[in-house]
């Protein structure tokens, strides 16, 4: 039995695997060699393709562009959630529930049916290319995720201990800060994780509402398809920093990951 | 639980209210103004419903209706049962727990557009592992031609890509059942599908419930991927509905049709994802 899981699993991560494996191998190939055929390991190593991005402004800030951004996301989206999860778990008030369901269809609404008056409305607010701009256009599917995931955590720890806080003394915001977000560690940490990687991945807001100045690396990725084909292996070499961040980001959250995981209320 | 009444707790919910009403009202108010106006420079016309009746009959926006749906299920009928296959087979605890977890999180972490790029060469039979494979095995495979292979590359990418999501819920959801439960099953001699029917399954229902809507959502608005993978084609085989709106108002300037076309778009995964949840919450009401 225990065999046949580590096997079933085993397959699923080389599954997994196998992509990004050829993603970086690619990334250390010239173009010659990725064009030329199927190999499972460079001939001739080669650093160029990330001495290329690492040397030239308009990839490097790319990646800034695209960290600052999501950073600020999720700075914005944390604050605001987490008081907001905090009253629909604890408190019943005129059109909690209405209110509950119109925020889950801003992550049901497709961006690219929002691109056009996005545009527009960032436009005249001053918003276009900022990062700031990118920020907020994504709290529209990040915002109403992190309340849900985060009343579901918050739901979990009794109200015996508010109540307890208050006869102590405590006022809300002393308590919340000092009390009930220790003790929601975990779920945060969950909830950062998602706000990160849906932030990140995101594409298509992201490039469009931006020219120059905010310009995330994956729009920057497009540049490399020019007349002479495209630059496989500069491209391959980006998207492999492209994952990097988000490795780091696993790796910083990995035990509120795994214990925030087990204490959900689930 | 039981909750206190109080329209207080109003003012925590302001911000988000605020920030929300910015970034979705105002955008989605715009999109409703130029669903019923016919727009001629500066000139505009009211032209009241005939936008949404013309989407409506479009024979080439119905086939991409069609072709999103049977994705979105595909997918749905695919990830969900993986994803609760692989998170059954994780290691409980340990070393091991925490690099299966790091592992499984990775491609979630690869931004959309990168997805694209890597299965567009790891597809391809000449120089990448995956399209070599197959045509290897006897299989005549080519994304770039065949519109059935650009279809399942486009699945199996998903699949690639957000399986992990369904199997990390899964798996803190099974993390969270007393093993008291498990000690329970094992004095009666309930057989393992006894174990996973009559105690998993019903432990997983809330994260599921996430699940399953976060992946009809997200595959359901899908775009870069198959736009990087393959631009649409061939033909119009990946062709889903948020490349379709995004051709129509950005490459073709039909901003009216597209408003109309965008209000159909967002009410029909409103609609299924309102069933979704009914369907799956009905039963516990609190």
């Amino acid at each position: 039995m225990n065999k046949k899981k580590t096997l079933g699993l085993s397959v699923y991560i080389i599954f997994l695997l196998l992509p990004i494996y050829w993603l970086l191998m690619m990334s250390f190939k010239d173009n010659s060699e990725i064009l030329g055929g199927l190999s499972f390991w460079p001939d001739t190593f080669t650093f160029d393709n990330y001495m290329t991005i690492f040397t030239d402004p308009t990839w490097y800030t790319g990646y800034l562009n695209s960290i600052y951004y999501v950073a600020l996301n999720m700075i914005i989206t944390l604050t605001v959630a987490l008081p907001a999860a905090y009253a629909f778990s604890r408190y019943n008030f005129m059109g909690d529930k209405h209110l509950f369901f119109w925020l889950l269809t801003n992550r049901m609404s497709p961006p690219a049916v929002f691109l056009l008056p996005f545009f527009q409305l960032y436009s005249s607010v001053g918003l276009f290319d900022t990062h700031i701009g990118v920020a907020l256009a994504h709290c529209l599917f990040n915002v109403p995720l992190a309340v849900w995931i985060l009343e579901g955590f918050m739901s979990g720890v009794p109200r015996e201990i508010d109540e307890t806080a208050y006869i102590d003394g405590y006022t809300f915001p002393k308590f919340f800060v000092k009390i009930f977000l220790p003790l929601i560690r975990s779920g945060i940490g969950v909830t950062a994780f998602f706000i990160f990687m849906f932030s990140w991945v995101e594409l298509l807001l992201a490039r469009t509402l931006t020219s120059v100045d905010a310009k995330p690396i994956a729009a920057v990725m497009t540049r490399t398809v020019s007349a002479s084909g495209i630059d496989w292996g500069v491209l391959a070499a980006a998207g492999v920093l492209t994952i990097l961040p988000g490795v780091v980001v696993i790796w910083f959250v990995r035990n509120h990951v795994a214990k925030g995981f087990a204490l959900g209320r689930v | 639980m039981k909750k206190t009444k109080s329209n207080k707790a109003w003012f925590l919910v302001l911000p988000v209210f605020i920030l929300v009403a910015f970034s979705a009202i105002v955008p989605l108010m715009t999109v409703v103004n130029y669903s019923i106006q016919d727009i001629f420079g500066a000139t505009r016309y009211f032209v009241g419903v005939e936008w949404y009746r013309e989407i409506l009959n479009d024979s080439r926006l119905q086939d991409s209706l069609v072709r999103q749906f049977v994705f979105s299920g595909s997918v749905l009928l695919i990830e969900v049962p993986l994803g609760i296959a692989v998170a059954l087979m994780m290691p409980k605890a340990g070393k091991w727990s925490v690099v299966t977890l790091l592992v499984l999180a990775l491609p979630l972490l690869v931004p959309l557009n990168v997805v694209g790029t890597i299965w567009q060469i790891f597809g391809r039979a000449d120089i990448g592992l995956f399209g070599w494979g197959l045509n290897a095995l006897g299989m005549d495979y080519n994304y770039a031609a065949n519109p059935m292979d650009a279809w399942f590359t486009v699945l199996l990418m998903d699949v690639w890509h957000w399986t992990s999501l369904i199997a990390l819920l899964c798996y803190s959801g099974l993390r969270a059942i007393p093993d008291a439960y498990y000690q329970a099953a094992s004095i009666d001699r309930a057989s393992n599908w006894a174990v996973f029917r009559y105690i998993q399954l019903p432990k997983l229902k809330s994260v599921l419930l996430i699940g399953i809507l976060l992946r009809f959502m997200d595959s359901f608005m899908i775009y870069t991927e198959p736009f990087v993978l393959t631009g649409g084609g061939p033909g119009n085989s990946t062709t889903f509905l948020s490349q379709a709106l995004t051709k129509m108002a950005v490459g073709q300037f039909d901003i009216g049709p597209a408003g109309a076309f965008s209000i159909i778009y967002f009410l029909i995964i409103l609609l299924v994802s309102w069933l979704f949840y009914t369907a799956m919450t009905h039963g516990d009401s609190k």
